[in-house]
Protein backbone atom coordinates (compact mmCIF):
# COMPACT_ATOMS: atom_id res chain seq x y z
CA UNK A 1 0.00 0.00 0.00
CA UNK A 2 1.18 3.53 -0.70
CA UNK A 3 1.38 5.73 2.36
CA UNK A 4 2.00 8.88 0.35
CA UNK A 5 0.61 9.59 -3.08
CA UNK A 6 1.39 12.94 -4.59
CA UNK A 7 0.26 13.83 -8.07
CA UNK A 8 1.18 16.98 -9.89
CA UNK A 9 1.78 19.12 -6.84
CA UNK A 10 2.25 22.77 -7.66
CA UNK A 11 2.98 25.58 -5.24
CA UNK A 12 3.26 29.20 -6.23
CA UNK A 13 4.26 32.05 -3.95
CA UNK A 14 3.19 35.06 -5.95
CA UNK A 15 5.45 35.09 -8.99
CA UNK A 16 7.70 32.34 -7.76
CA UNK A 17 6.81 28.77 -8.64
CA UNK A 18 8.57 26.76 -5.94
CA UNK A 19 7.13 23.37 -6.85
CA UNK A 20 6.25 22.72 -10.48
CA UNK A 21 4.20 19.56 -10.75
CA UNK A 22 5.84 16.94 -8.55
CA UNK A 23 4.45 13.38 -8.51
CA UNK A 24 5.63 10.37 -6.55
CA UNK A 25 4.43 7.70 -4.18
CA UNK A 26 5.96 6.24 -1.06
CA UNK A 27 5.39 2.62 -0.05
CA UNK A 28 4.77 1.27 3.41
CA UNK A 29 7.97 0.73 5.35
CA UNK A 30 10.40 2.33 2.93
CA UNK A 31 12.89 5.14 3.38
CA UNK A 32 12.17 7.61 0.63
CA UNK A 33 14.68 10.36 0.00
CA UNK A 34 14.05 13.74 -1.53
CA UNK A 35 17.42 14.91 -2.75
CA UNK A 36 18.21 18.26 -4.23
CA UNK A 37 20.15 21.48 -3.76
CA UNK A 38 18.96 24.15 -1.36
CA UNK A 39 15.95 25.98 -2.71
CA UNK A 40 14.89 23.13 -5.00
CA UNK A 41 11.44 22.93 -3.37
CA UNK A 42 12.02 20.13 -0.86
CA UNK A 43 10.74 21.86 2.25
CA UNK A 44 7.79 23.32 0.37
CA UNK A 45 6.80 19.79 -0.68
CA UNK A 46 7.10 18.51 2.90
CA UNK A 47 5.02 21.42 4.15
CA UNK A 48 2.29 20.57 1.66
CA UNK A 49 2.32 16.89 2.67
CA UNK A 50 2.09 17.70 6.39
CA UNK A 51 -0.75 20.23 5.83
CA UNK A 52 1.20 23.37 6.74
CA UNK A 53 0.80 24.72 3.20
CA UNK A 54 -2.04 24.35 0.74
CA UNK A 55 -0.93 23.31 -2.73
CA UNK A 56 -1.80 25.75 -5.52
CA UNK A 57 -2.65 22.78 -7.71
CA UNK A 58 -2.46 19.00 -7.68
CA UNK A 59 -3.39 16.45 -5.06
CA UNK A 60 -1.76 14.51 -2.29
CA UNK A 61 -2.88 11.79 0.05
CA UNK A 62 -1.07 10.72 3.18
CA UNK A 63 -2.19 7.45 4.78
CA UNK A 64 -5.19 7.64 2.50
CA UNK A 65 -6.27 11.07 3.76
CA UNK A 66 -6.43 14.13 1.53
CA UNK A 67 -3.95 16.79 2.69
CA UNK A 68 -6.38 19.61 1.96
CA UNK A 69 -9.75 18.13 2.89
CA UNK A 70 -8.82 15.81 5.76
CA UNK A 71 -6.15 17.80 7.50
CA UNK A 72 -6.70 16.68 11.07
CA UNK A 73 -6.63 12.98 10.10
CA UNK A 74 -3.38 13.58 8.22
CA UNK A 75 -1.90 15.40 11.21
CA UNK A 76 -2.87 12.66 13.62
CA UNK A 77 -1.23 9.98 11.48
CA UNK A 78 2.17 11.54 10.74
CA UNK A 79 5.28 12.40 12.71
CA UNK A 80 7.49 15.31 11.83
CA UNK A 81 11.00 16.52 12.51
CA UNK A 82 11.65 19.99 11.19
CA UNK A 83 14.81 21.50 9.85
CA UNK A 84 14.91 23.93 12.75
CA UNK A 85 14.35 22.66 16.27
CA UNK A 86 10.74 23.05 17.44
CA UNK A 87 11.13 22.30 21.13
CA UNK A 88 10.20 24.35 24.16
CA UNK A 89 13.60 25.34 25.55
CA UNK A 90 12.30 26.10 29.01
CA UNK A 91 10.77 22.69 29.54
CA UNK A 92 12.51 19.38 30.18
CA UNK A 93 12.74 16.61 27.60
CA UNK A 94 10.07 14.67 29.40
CA UNK A 95 7.74 17.66 29.57
CA UNK A 96 8.16 18.31 25.86
CA UNK A 97 7.21 14.72 25.11
CA UNK A 98 4.24 14.77 27.47
CA UNK A 99 2.94 17.94 25.85
CA UNK A 100 3.07 16.12 22.55
CA UNK A 101 1.33 13.10 24.05
CA UNK A 102 -1.52 15.24 25.39
CA UNK A 103 -1.78 17.16 22.14
CA UNK A 104 -2.22 13.92 20.20
CA UNK A 105 -4.60 12.52 22.80
CA UNK A 106 -2.47 9.51 23.76
CA UNK A 107 -3.99 7.75 26.78
CA UNK A 108 -1.79 7.92 29.88
CA UNK A 109 -1.28 4.15 30.15
CA UNK A 110 0.07 4.09 26.59
CA UNK A 111 2.01 7.33 26.82
CA UNK A 112 4.29 6.58 29.76
CA UNK A 113 5.75 3.25 28.56
CA UNK A 114 6.06 4.61 25.01
CA UNK A 115 7.88 7.68 26.28
CA UNK A 116 10.33 5.50 28.18
CA UNK A 117 10.86 3.16 25.25
CA UNK A 118 11.67 6.01 22.87
CA UNK A 119 13.88 7.95 25.26
CA UNK A 120 15.85 4.77 25.94
CA UNK A 121 16.14 4.02 22.26
CA UNK A 122 17.47 7.53 21.58
CA UNK A 123 19.72 7.23 24.64
CA UNK A 124 18.18 10.21 26.36
CA UNK A 125 16.49 8.48 29.29
CA UNK A 126 19.17 9.59 31.75
CA UNK A 127 18.77 13.17 30.62
CA UNK A 128 14.99 13.20 30.61
CA UNK A 129 14.81 15.73 33.42
CA UNK A 130 17.24 18.10 31.76
CA UNK A 131 15.94 21.32 30.25
CA UNK A 132 16.26 21.63 26.51
CA UNK A 133 18.47 24.72 26.74
CA UNK A 134 21.16 22.44 28.19
CA UNK A 135 20.92 20.00 25.26
CA UNK A 136 23.39 19.79 22.37
CA UNK A 137 22.25 19.99 18.75
CA UNK A 138 22.45 16.22 18.32
CA UNK A 139 20.48 15.55 21.49
CA UNK A 140 17.77 17.95 20.41
CA UNK A 141 17.47 16.21 17.07
CA UNK A 142 17.23 12.80 18.74
CA UNK A 143 14.60 14.09 21.11
CA UNK A 144 12.62 15.48 18.19
CA UNK A 145 12.77 12.12 16.44
CA UNK A 146 11.52 10.47 19.64
CA UNK A 147 8.74 13.03 19.84
CA UNK A 148 7.78 12.53 16.21
CA UNK A 149 7.29 8.83 16.91
CA UNK A 150 5.45 9.10 20.20
CA UNK A 151 1.95 8.80 18.77
CA UNK A 152 2.80 5.76 16.55
CA UNK A 153 2.67 7.56 13.21
CA UNK A 154 2.76 5.50 10.04
CA UNK A 155 4.94 8.00 8.22
CA UNK A 156 7.77 9.98 9.70
CA UNK A 157 8.82 13.14 7.86
CA UNK A 158 12.39 14.24 8.38
CA UNK A 159 13.33 17.59 6.90
CA UNK A 160 17.13 17.62 6.63
CA UNK A 161 17.45 15.52 9.78
CA UNK A 162 21.19 15.99 10.14
CA UNK A 163 21.57 19.60 9.03
CA UNK A 164 24.13 21.45 11.10
CA UNK A 165 25.34 18.35 12.94
CA UNK A 166 28.92 17.11 13.00
CA UNK A 167 29.79 13.97 10.98
CA UNK A 168 29.90 11.66 14.00
CA UNK A 169 26.50 12.77 15.23
CA UNK A 170 25.14 12.45 11.71
CA UNK A 171 26.24 8.82 11.61
CA UNK A 172 24.64 8.17 15.00
CA UNK A 173 21.35 9.68 13.82
CA UNK A 174 21.42 7.37 10.83
CA UNK A 175 22.00 4.34 13.04
CA UNK A 176 18.90 5.33 14.98
CA UNK A 177 16.86 5.78 11.83
CA UNK A 178 17.80 2.33 10.52
CA UNK A 179 17.11 0.78 13.88
CA UNK A 180 13.77 2.51 13.96
CA UNK A 181 12.65 1.24 10.64
CA UNK A 182 13.35 -2.32 11.73
CA UNK A 183 11.36 -1.91 14.93
CA UNK A 184 8.43 0.22 13.88
CA UNK A 185 7.77 -0.71 10.27
CA UNK A 186 7.08 2.85 9.35
CA UNK A 187 7.72 4.76 6.17
CA UNK A 188 10.25 7.55 6.34
CA UNK A 189 10.10 10.50 4.00
CA UNK A 190 13.21 12.60 4.24
CA UNK A 191 14.78 15.50 2.46
CA UNK A 192 18.49 16.08 2.26
CA UNK A 193 21.06 17.84 0.21
CA UNK A 194 23.86 15.58 1.42
CA UNK A 195 24.67 13.06 -1.31
CA UNK A 196 26.25 10.54 1.02
CA UNK A 197 23.21 10.64 3.24
CA UNK A 198 20.78 9.94 0.44
CA UNK A 199 22.60 6.62 0.01
CA UNK A 200 20.73 5.38 3.08
CA UNK A 201 17.41 5.60 1.24
CA UNK A 202 15.60 2.76 -0.49
CA UNK A 203 14.36 5.04 -3.24
CA UNK A 204 15.41 8.52 -4.13
CA UNK A 205 13.67 11.32 -5.97
CA UNK A 206 16.08 13.89 -7.31
CA UNK A 207 14.50 17.30 -7.34
CA UNK A 208 15.85 20.36 -9.09
CA UNK A 209 14.16 23.72 -9.64
CA UNK A 210 10.83 22.38 -8.36
CA UNK A 211 10.73 19.32 -10.62
CA UNK A 212 11.61 15.69 -10.08
CA UNK A 213 14.33 14.87 -12.60
CA UNK A 214 14.65 11.21 -11.56
CA UNK A 215 13.03 8.73 -9.20
CA UNK A 216 14.38 5.25 -8.59
CA UNK A 217 16.34 2.99 -6.30
CA UNK A 218 19.89 3.97 -5.57
CA UNK A 219 21.26 1.10 -7.70
CA UNK A 220 19.11 1.92 -10.71
CA UNK A 221 19.95 5.60 -10.51
CA UNK A 222 23.61 4.69 -10.50
CA UNK A 223 23.16 2.26 -13.36
CA UNK A 224 21.64 5.15 -15.28
CA UNK A 225 25.04 6.76 -15.29
CA UNK A 226 26.18 3.88 -17.53
CA UNK A 227 27.83 1.44 -15.17
CA UNK A 228 31.05 1.72 -13.20
CA UNK A 229 33.78 4.28 -13.38
CA UNK A 230 37.21 2.82 -14.27
CA UNK A 231 40.35 4.88 -13.97
CA UNK A 232 43.70 3.78 -15.40
CA UNK A 233 47.21 5.09 -15.68
CA UNK A 234 49.42 3.66 -18.42
CA UNK A 235 52.96 3.98 -19.77
CA UNK A 236 51.69 5.80 -22.83
CA UNK A 237 48.44 7.62 -22.14
CA UNK A 238 48.07 9.04 -25.63
CA UNK A 239 48.29 5.64 -27.24
CA UNK A 240 45.94 4.30 -24.57
CA UNK A 241 43.35 6.97 -25.37
CA UNK A 242 43.50 6.03 -29.05
CA UNK A 243 43.08 2.35 -28.27
CA UNK A 244 40.17 2.92 -25.88
CA UNK A 245 38.32 5.09 -28.35
CA UNK A 246 39.02 2.92 -31.38
CA UNK A 247 39.28 -0.69 -30.36
CA UNK A 248 37.14 -0.54 -27.18
CA UNK A 249 34.61 2.01 -28.44
CA UNK A 250 34.56 3.92 -25.12
CA UNK A 251 34.44 7.60 -24.28
CA UNK A 252 37.48 8.13 -22.10
CA UNK A 253 38.37 11.39 -20.34
CA UNK A 254 41.87 12.31 -19.30
CA UNK A 255 42.64 14.46 -16.31
CA UNK A 256 45.93 14.81 -14.41
CA UNK A 257 47.42 11.83 -16.22
CA UNK A 258 44.57 9.53 -15.27
CA UNK A 259 42.18 8.18 -17.86
CA UNK A 260 38.64 7.45 -16.74
CA UNK A 261 35.66 5.94 -18.50
CA UNK A 262 32.35 4.27 -17.70
CA UNK A 263 31.55 0.65 -18.48
CA UNK A 264 28.58 -1.52 -17.57
CA UNK A 265 29.43 -4.36 -15.12
CA UNK A 266 32.87 -3.12 -14.21
CA UNK A 267 33.83 -6.17 -12.15
CA UNK A 268 33.45 -8.42 -15.20
CA UNK A 269 35.11 -5.95 -17.52
CA UNK A 270 38.20 -5.49 -15.38
CA UNK A 271 39.91 -8.94 -15.61
CA UNK A 272 39.34 -9.17 -19.37
CA UNK A 273 40.66 -5.65 -19.82
CA UNK A 274 43.80 -6.25 -17.74
CA UNK A 275 44.76 -9.43 -19.56
CA UNK A 276 43.92 -8.10 -23.00
CA UNK A 277 45.23 -4.52 -22.93
CA UNK A 278 48.41 -4.26 -25.02
CA UNK A 279 50.08 -1.43 -23.05
CA UNK A 280 51.70 -1.74 -19.66
CA UNK A 281 49.30 -0.52 -16.92
CA UNK A 282 50.76 1.48 -14.03
CA UNK A 283 47.56 1.54 -11.96
CA UNK A 284 43.92 0.69 -12.34
CA UNK A 285 40.89 1.44 -10.21
CA UNK A 286 37.19 0.74 -10.24
CA UNK A 287 34.46 2.58 -8.38
CA UNK A 288 30.71 2.59 -8.36
CA UNK A 289 29.29 5.90 -9.50
CA UNK A 290 28.15 8.13 -6.65
CA UNK A 291 24.95 10.12 -6.48
CA UNK A 292 27.14 13.05 -7.31
CA UNK A 293 27.79 11.45 -10.73
CA UNK A 294 24.05 10.84 -11.10
CA UNK A 295 23.16 14.43 -10.31
CA UNK A 296 25.83 15.70 -12.66
CA UNK A 297 24.58 13.50 -15.47
CA UNK A 298 20.93 14.50 -14.97
CA UNK A 299 21.30 18.23 -14.49
CA UNK A 300 24.65 18.96 -16.04
CA UNK A 301 25.70 20.61 -12.80
CA UNK A 302 27.46 19.59 -9.65
CA UNK A 303 25.15 19.82 -6.62
CA UNK A 304 27.87 21.53 -4.61
CA UNK A 305 28.29 24.31 -7.12
CA UNK A 306 24.87 25.58 -6.20
CA UNK A 307 25.51 25.70 -2.54
CA UNK A 308 27.10 29.05 -2.55
CA UNK A 309 25.71 30.15 0.76
CA UNK A 310 24.64 33.68 1.40
CA UNK A 311 27.86 34.36 3.29
CA UNK A 312 29.89 33.51 0.21
CA UNK A 313 27.63 35.63 -1.97
CA UNK A 314 28.13 38.58 0.31
CA UNK A 315 31.88 38.09 0.23
CA UNK A 316 31.81 37.94 -3.55
CA UNK A 317 29.77 41.09 -3.74
CA UNK A 318 32.10 42.90 -1.40
CA UNK A 319 35.04 41.77 -3.50
CA UNK A 320 33.37 42.97 -6.69
CA UNK A 321 32.71 46.36 -5.21
CA UNK A 322 36.31 46.77 -4.18
CA UNK A 323 37.58 46.22 -7.73
CA UNK B 1 -15.73 20.19 20.04
CA UNK B 2 -13.85 17.82 22.34
CA UNK B 3 -10.67 18.72 20.48
CA UNK B 4 -11.18 22.42 21.23
CA UNK B 5 -11.39 21.73 24.96
CA UNK B 6 -8.38 19.44 24.85
CA UNK B 7 -6.46 22.16 23.00
CA UNK B 8 -7.36 24.82 25.56
CA UNK B 9 -6.17 22.64 28.40
CA UNK B 10 -2.98 21.41 26.77
CA UNK B 11 -1.94 24.92 25.80
CA UNK B 12 -2.89 26.42 29.17
CA UNK B 13 -1.05 23.58 30.91
CA UNK B 14 2.13 24.37 29.02
CA UNK B 15 1.85 28.08 29.83
CA UNK B 16 1.63 27.27 33.52
CA UNK B 17 4.46 24.76 33.34
CA UNK B 18 6.65 27.38 31.73
CA UNK B 19 5.67 29.95 34.28
CA UNK B 20 6.62 27.66 37.16
CA UNK B 21 9.96 26.79 35.53
CA UNK B 22 10.88 30.35 34.67
CA UNK B 23 11.56 31.88 38.09
CA UNK B 24 13.09 35.17 36.93
CA UNK B 25 9.94 35.99 34.98
CA UNK B 26 7.84 35.28 38.04
CA UNK B 27 9.71 37.90 40.03
CA UNK B 28 10.25 40.44 37.29
CA UNK B 29 6.55 40.89 36.74
CA UNK B 30 6.20 42.05 40.35
CA UNK B 31 9.10 44.42 40.37
CA UNK B 32 7.59 47.28 38.40
CA UNK B 33 4.22 47.47 40.19
CA UNK B 34 5.90 47.27 43.59
CA UNK B 35 8.45 49.94 42.67
CA UNK B 36 5.63 52.22 41.54
CA UNK B 37 3.68 51.57 44.70
CA UNK B 38 6.62 52.32 46.96
CA UNK B 39 8.15 55.26 45.11
CA UNK B 40 4.97 57.02 44.02
CA UNK B 41 3.41 56.28 47.37
CA UNK B 42 6.34 57.79 49.24
CA UNK B 43 6.90 60.60 46.75
CA UNK B 44 3.37 61.87 46.15
CA UNK B 45 1.73 60.51 49.26
CA UNK B 46 2.61 63.37 51.55
CA UNK B 47 2.14 65.96 48.82
CA UNK B 48 -1.34 64.83 47.94
CA UNK B 49 -2.58 63.80 51.34
CA UNK B 50 -6.13 62.47 51.23
CA UNK B 51 -7.67 61.72 47.85
CA UNK B 52 -11.10 61.67 49.42
CA UNK B 53 -12.29 61.38 52.99
CA UNK B 54 -10.63 58.36 54.57
CA UNK B 55 -8.60 57.39 51.50
CA UNK B 56 -4.96 58.43 51.28
CA UNK B 57 -2.92 58.32 48.08
CA UNK B 58 -1.31 54.94 48.57
CA UNK B 59 -4.70 53.38 49.36
CA UNK B 60 -6.10 55.00 46.24
CA UNK B 61 -3.24 53.70 44.11
CA UNK B 62 -3.12 50.14 45.47
CA UNK B 63 -6.10 48.68 43.53
CA UNK B 64 -4.61 50.16 40.37
CA UNK B 65 -1.24 48.57 41.10
CA UNK B 66 -2.97 45.22 41.48
CA UNK B 67 -4.54 45.71 38.05
CA UNK B 68 -1.19 46.80 36.67
CA UNK B 69 0.34 43.45 37.65
CA UNK B 70 -2.48 41.72 35.79
CA UNK B 71 -2.09 44.08 32.82
CA UNK B 72 1.62 43.42 32.34
CA UNK B 73 1.43 39.68 32.86
CA UNK B 74 -1.54 39.24 30.55
CA UNK B 75 -0.38 41.38 27.65
CA UNK B 76 3.13 39.93 27.76
CA UNK B 77 1.89 36.33 27.91
CA UNK B 78 -0.28 37.01 24.91
CA UNK B 79 2.54 38.55 22.94
CA UNK B 80 4.70 35.53 23.84
CA UNK B 81 3.12 33.72 20.92
CA UNK B 82 5.75 35.57 18.87
CA UNK B 83 8.39 33.82 20.92
CA UNK B 84 6.86 30.46 20.11
CA UNK B 85 6.91 31.32 16.45
CA UNK B 86 10.50 32.46 16.48
CA UNK B 87 11.82 29.53 18.50
CA UNK B 88 9.91 27.10 16.34
CA UNK B 89 7.63 25.66 19.00
CA UNK B 90 4.57 27.06 17.26
CA UNK B 91 5.24 24.64 14.38
CA UNK B 92 4.95 21.69 16.74
CA UNK B 93 1.54 23.05 17.72
CA UNK B 94 0.45 23.83 14.18
CA UNK B 95 1.15 20.35 12.76
CA UNK B 96 -0.56 18.65 15.67
CA UNK B 97 -4.27 17.87 15.47
CA UNK B 98 -4.98 20.69 17.95
CA UNK B 99 -7.53 23.33 16.96
CA UNK B 100 -6.19 26.72 15.87
CA UNK B 101 -8.83 28.72 17.72
CA UNK B 102 -8.37 26.57 20.80
CA UNK B 103 -4.66 27.42 20.78
CA UNK B 104 -5.43 31.10 21.26
CA UNK B 105 -8.12 30.57 23.87
CA UNK B 106 -5.76 28.20 25.68
CA UNK B 107 -3.04 30.84 25.67
CA UNK B 108 -5.48 33.38 27.09
CA UNK B 109 -6.68 30.96 29.77
CA UNK B 110 -3.07 30.16 30.69
CA UNK B 111 -2.16 33.83 30.82
CA UNK B 112 -5.21 34.65 32.92
CA UNK B 113 -4.42 31.89 35.40
CA UNK B 114 -0.88 33.18 35.78
CA UNK B 115 -2.13 36.77 36.13
CA UNK B 116 -4.55 35.74 38.85
CA UNK B 117 -1.82 33.90 40.75
CA UNK B 118 0.34 37.02 40.52
CA UNK B 119 -2.61 39.19 41.57
CA UNK B 120 -3.27 36.93 44.55
CA UNK B 121 0.32 37.31 45.67
CA UNK B 122 -0.05 41.10 45.41
CA UNK B 123 -2.99 40.90 47.81
CA UNK B 124 -0.50 40.21 50.58
CA UNK B 125 0.48 43.87 50.34
CA UNK B 126 -3.04 45.12 51.07
CA UNK B 127 -2.77 45.11 54.89
CA UNK B 128 0.66 46.75 54.69
CA UNK B 129 -0.76 49.76 52.83
CA UNK B 130 -3.86 49.84 55.05
CA UNK B 131 -6.30 48.70 52.44
CA UNK B 132 -9.14 46.75 54.07
CA UNK B 133 -9.37 43.18 52.82
CA UNK B 134 -11.58 40.24 53.77
CA UNK B 135 -12.90 37.06 52.22
CA UNK B 136 -15.76 38.95 50.56
CA UNK B 137 -13.34 41.32 48.84
CA UNK B 138 -11.25 38.43 47.56
CA UNK B 139 -14.29 36.58 46.20
CA UNK B 140 -15.54 39.71 44.48
CA UNK B 141 -12.09 40.39 43.03
CA UNK B 142 -11.62 36.98 41.47
CA UNK B 143 -14.13 37.29 38.63
CA UNK B 144 -13.01 40.88 37.95
CA UNK B 145 -9.35 39.90 37.69
CA UNK B 146 -10.32 36.95 35.52
CA UNK B 147 -12.29 39.07 33.06
CA UNK B 148 -9.62 41.76 32.97
CA UNK B 149 -6.77 39.33 32.37
CA UNK B 150 -8.64 37.34 29.71
CA UNK B 151 -9.41 40.59 27.89
CA UNK B 152 -5.84 41.85 28.09
CA UNK B 153 -4.26 38.58 27.05
CA UNK B 154 -6.65 38.73 24.09
CA UNK B 155 -5.10 42.10 23.28
CA UNK B 156 -1.61 40.64 23.65
CA UNK B 157 -2.51 37.75 21.36
CA UNK B 158 -3.98 40.14 18.81
CA UNK B 159 -0.71 42.06 18.74
CA UNK B 160 1.31 38.83 18.77
CA UNK B 161 -0.56 37.29 15.88
CA UNK B 162 0.42 40.23 13.68
CA UNK B 163 3.99 40.51 14.89
CA UNK B 164 6.89 38.72 13.22
CA UNK B 165 9.86 39.29 15.48
CA UNK B 166 10.59 39.74 19.14
CA UNK B 167 12.09 43.14 18.54
CA UNK B 168 8.47 44.23 18.64
CA UNK B 169 8.38 43.48 22.37
CA UNK B 170 10.04 46.73 23.29
CA UNK B 171 7.67 48.64 21.05
CA UNK B 172 4.66 46.91 22.55
CA UNK B 173 5.91 47.81 25.99
CA UNK B 174 6.31 51.46 25.08
CA UNK B 175 3.37 51.99 22.75
CA UNK B 176 0.76 49.75 24.33
CA UNK B 177 1.48 48.89 27.94
CA UNK B 178 2.76 52.28 29.14
CA UNK B 179 -0.05 54.36 27.63
CA UNK B 180 -2.64 51.86 28.86
CA UNK B 181 -1.10 52.03 32.29
CA UNK B 182 -0.91 55.80 32.59
CA UNK B 183 -4.30 56.43 31.00
CA UNK B 184 -6.21 54.11 33.26
CA UNK B 185 -6.73 55.91 36.50
CA UNK B 186 -4.05 54.01 38.40
CA UNK B 187 -2.28 57.18 39.52
CA UNK B 188 -4.99 59.82 39.32
CA UNK B 189 -8.77 59.87 38.86
CA UNK B 190 -9.80 60.10 35.22
CA UNK B 191 -12.42 62.76 35.78
CA UNK B 192 -11.54 66.35 36.37
CA UNK B 193 -8.40 66.21 34.17
CA UNK B 194 -7.89 67.82 30.76
CA UNK B 195 -10.62 66.78 28.35
CA UNK B 196 -8.29 65.00 25.88
CA UNK B 197 -6.84 62.99 28.74
CA UNK B 198 -10.27 62.12 30.02
CA UNK B 199 -11.46 61.00 26.57
CA UNK B 200 -8.40 58.81 26.02
CA UNK B 201 -8.76 57.27 29.46
CA UNK B 202 -12.40 56.49 28.90
CA UNK B 203 -11.56 54.72 25.66
CA UNK B 204 -9.13 52.50 27.54
CA UNK B 205 -10.81 49.30 28.78
CA UNK B 206 -8.28 49.02 31.61
CA UNK B 207 -9.82 52.15 33.14
CA UNK B 208 -13.07 50.28 33.78
CA UNK B 209 -11.26 47.28 35.18
CA UNK B 210 -9.40 49.44 37.64
CA UNK B 211 -12.46 51.41 38.61
CA UNK B 212 -14.34 48.21 39.41
CA UNK B 213 -11.45 46.81 41.44
CA UNK B 214 -11.13 50.08 43.33
CA UNK B 215 -14.83 50.06 44.17
CA UNK B 216 -14.49 46.53 45.55
CA UNK B 217 -11.74 47.65 47.91
CA UNK B 218 -12.77 51.15 48.85
CA UNK B 219 -16.54 51.21 48.40
CA UNK B 220 -18.75 52.61 45.67
CA UNK B 221 -18.15 56.27 46.70
CA UNK B 222 -14.79 56.18 44.94
CA UNK B 223 -16.41 55.42 41.56
CA UNK B 224 -14.56 57.70 39.20
CA UNK B 225 -15.87 56.97 35.74
CA UNK B 226 -18.97 58.57 34.36
CA UNK B 227 -19.96 57.82 30.79
CA UNK B 228 -22.67 60.04 29.27
CA UNK B 229 -23.74 61.12 32.73
CA UNK B 230 -23.98 57.57 34.05
CA UNK B 231 -21.66 56.62 36.90
CA UNK B 232 -20.30 53.17 36.21
CA UNK B 233 -20.88 50.59 38.91
CA UNK B 234 -18.86 47.40 39.38
CA UNK B 235 -21.08 45.31 37.12
CA UNK B 236 -21.26 48.01 34.40
CA UNK B 237 -17.50 48.24 34.30
CA UNK B 238 -17.08 44.46 34.26
CA UNK B 239 -19.39 44.28 31.24
CA UNK B 240 -17.35 46.90 29.37
CA UNK B 241 -14.14 44.95 30.03
CA UNK B 242 -15.76 41.67 29.01
CA UNK B 243 -17.01 43.17 25.75
CA UNK B 244 -13.58 44.57 24.94
CA UNK B 245 -12.16 41.11 25.68
CA UNK B 246 -14.56 39.38 23.31
CA UNK B 247 -13.58 41.83 20.56
CA UNK B 248 -9.83 41.39 21.18
CA UNK B 249 -9.96 37.61 21.38
CA UNK B 250 -12.20 37.02 18.36
CA UNK B 251 -10.12 39.41 16.25
CA UNK B 252 -6.98 37.62 17.41
CA UNK B 253 -8.43 34.22 16.50
CA UNK B 254 -9.50 35.52 13.12
CA UNK B 255 -6.06 37.03 12.41
CA UNK B 256 -4.27 33.89 13.58
CA UNK B 257 -6.39 31.52 11.52
CA UNK B 258 -5.92 33.67 8.49
CA UNK B 259 -2.16 33.80 8.84
CA UNK B 260 -1.15 30.33 9.93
Amino acid sequence: MDVIEASNLVKRFGELEAVKGVSFSVKEGEIFGFLGPNGAGKTTTINILCTLLKPTDGQAKVNGYDVVKERSQVRQSIGLVFQEPALDDYLTAEQNLRFHGYAYGIPKNVLEPRLKELLEMMELWDRRKGKINTYSGGMKRRLEIARGLLHHPRVLFLDEPTLGLDPQTRRRIWDYIHDLRKRENLAIFMTTHYMDEAENCDRIAIIDYGRTVALDTLEKLKDGVGGDVISVKTEDNEEAMRLLEGQYKLKPDIENGIISFTVPHGEEFLPKFVSGFPLRLLSIGLRRPTLEDVFLKLTGRNIREQEVDSMQKMKNMARMRRH
Amino acid sequence: MAIVFRTIWVIAYRELLRFVQDRPRMFSSFSMPIIFLIIFGAGFGRLIGQMMPGVDYIQFMYPGILAMTVLMTSVMSGVSIVWDREFGFLKEVLVSPLSRSGVLVGKAVGAATIAIIQGAIMLVLAPIVNVPINLGTVLALLPLLLILSLALSGLGLLIGSRMRSQQGFQIVMQLVIFPMMFLSGIFFPVSGVATWLEVLSKLNPVTYGIDAIRQVFLGTEVAGVTVFGHTMGIVDSAIVVAMAGVVFLTTAIWAFNKQE
